[in-house]
């Protein structure tokens, strides 16, 4: 199936593509060849793309999928793959989130600028 | 003598020169930006376009839009400007254009009793509203050159938030880039979103539309909720791409229209300038002339002598020239 990863100053992956597996904000979703049309909101986390040269793994800060007619389309503010994340950013995001939520159990901003955090540093040390 | 005045000519030919090179190398820089500027432009679109269809697949699959930024306001008292001006001058009327057009429409609200509010980008917009002592709301600067997607939010959460409180409408104000040497303002309805726009069944992205109904998770009424200030941002960005280009094809042009300026001028100078030596020249030369004849009056006879000292005086003088 065809994949286009898309961000509002441009298009990030176009390719074909075996599966993909993404997080919505119901949970985990993998898509195969011919799945029936979806649109779902993607939630903080790791999207897999098995593409014909390997699995590119992406850390993805929200967005939206769309499936339709055998094209998978992602749509993201802020998508990174590995090679392209500022891992010593991260880390320091990561300590200022934690401080941040606990302090405030409550700080739904913190929390996601935490779980962002923890997703970029997954995604760095995957590779 | 004249050569006082030649050399202030000359020193004036000379500034053009050092202008017409800055000038020349602005329109330079100015040229190569919209070519990127333009690119910028194109990149954005697949996403504003995938937004686009995506919301137009949620409608039509049911997801019956009831959300704030889709509501038409059953009667508007205050409308909120979005003016997207450049930070810098010196490109031509681009901010005049765009600012007075703004400044135009809340006038003609004012007209019909409807308040105003402003969100301003771009440094020339700040001043020029600043200065006439409009009340602004919410002022960005530092990236009408190369704005970032991070600088549309900020923008756009502005608007948003005058949206939600008290402004039933929101314009946009900017200049719209249609080619090269086609630029014109547009202001046009930003907030709420043009519901029309999404009725589309032919909507791009989904080649064909959907083969079936769709799945949503979660919720359609949550996806849309969420996909929405998405398409306001986008919509933003793109906004604010085309008035950056349009921007640099400004000043390309206002660059280019000086540096040909400062050529006629050095050409005028320069014509004026020979002038003024051949007449101080010519001047010196009756001057030599009319003493020599003077002295042969008085002296007689020694006419020879008398014009080789002529001849000699103006070879002289003609090589002190060169």
């Amino acid at each position: 199936m065809q994949v286009e990863l898309v961000s509002p100053e441009a298009v990030l992956f176009s390719g074909e593509c075996s599966q993909v597996v993404t997080r919505t904000v119901d949970g985990d979703i993998a898509f195969l060849d011919h799945h029936a049309s979806f649109i779902g909101a993607l939630d903080i986390g790791q999207t897999q793309l098995w593409a014909s040269d390997g699995i590119v793994t992406l850390a993805l800060n929200r967005g939206f999928v769309e499936v339709s007619n055998n094209v998978v389309t992602i749509l993201s503010d802020a998508a990174y793959a590995a090679d392209e994340i500022d891992v010593a950013a991260a880390q320091a995001d990561l300590e200022a989130a934690q401080a941040a939520v606990a302090a405030d159990d409550d700080d739904d901003d913190a929390k996601a600028a935490l779980a962002w955090a923890q997703t970029r540093i997954a995604v760095a040390g995957a590779s | 003598m004249a050569s006082g005045q030649e050399r202030i000519l000359r020193r004036r030919i000379r500034s053009i020169d050092a202008t017409k090179k800055i000038t020349r190398a602005m329109e330079l820089i100015a040229a190569s930006r919209i070519v990127r500027a333009q690119a910028r432009v194109r990149a954005a679109r697949p996403y504003s376009d995938k937004v686009t269809a995506v919301i137009a697949n949620l409608a039509s699959a049911g997801g019956e839009a009831d959300h704030p930024l889709l509501r038409e306001p059953a009667e508007v008292t205050k409308v909120a400007y979005v003016a997207i001006a450049a930070d810098r001058g010196l490109c031509g009327g681009y901010n005049n254009n765009v600012l007075r057009a703004t400044e135009r429409a809340i006038a003609a609200d004012a007209a019909e009793g409807r308040d105003y509010e402003l969100v301003l980008s771009g440094r020339k917009a700040l001043g020029y509203f600043r200065f006439r002592g409009y009340r602004i709301a919410a002022g960005f600067e530092g990236f009408s050159d190369q704005p970032s997607y991070a600088d549309a939010q900020q923008v756009a959460a502005a608007a948003t938030e005058l949206f939600e409180n008290g402004c039933q409408r929101v314009m946009l104000a900017y200049t719209q880039f249609h080619s090269m040497g086609n630029q014109s303002v547009a202001i046009v309805p930003f907030m709420p979103l043009d519901s029309g726009e999404f009725d589309d069944d032919d909507a791009e992205g989904s080649a064909g539309g959907p083969e079936g109904g769709y799945e949503f998770e979660p919720e359609p009424a949550v996806i849309l909720e969420r996909l929405l200030p998405r398409y306001a941002e986008a919509r933003l960005y793109s906004a604010l791409l085309e008035s950056s280009a349009s921007e640099h094809a400004a000043r390309q042009r206002a660059m280019k229209a000086a540096t040909d300026n400062a050529e006629e001028l050095k050409t005028n100078l320069t014509r004026i300038m020979n002038r003024a030596r051949q007449d101080a020249i010519t001047t010196e030369i009756m001057e030599i002339v009319g003493g020599a004849e003077a002295l042969s009056q008085t002296a007689g006879g020694e006419v020879d002598l008398l014009s080789d000292t002529i001849e000699a005086r103006t070879a002289d003088l003609f090589r002190a020239r060169e």
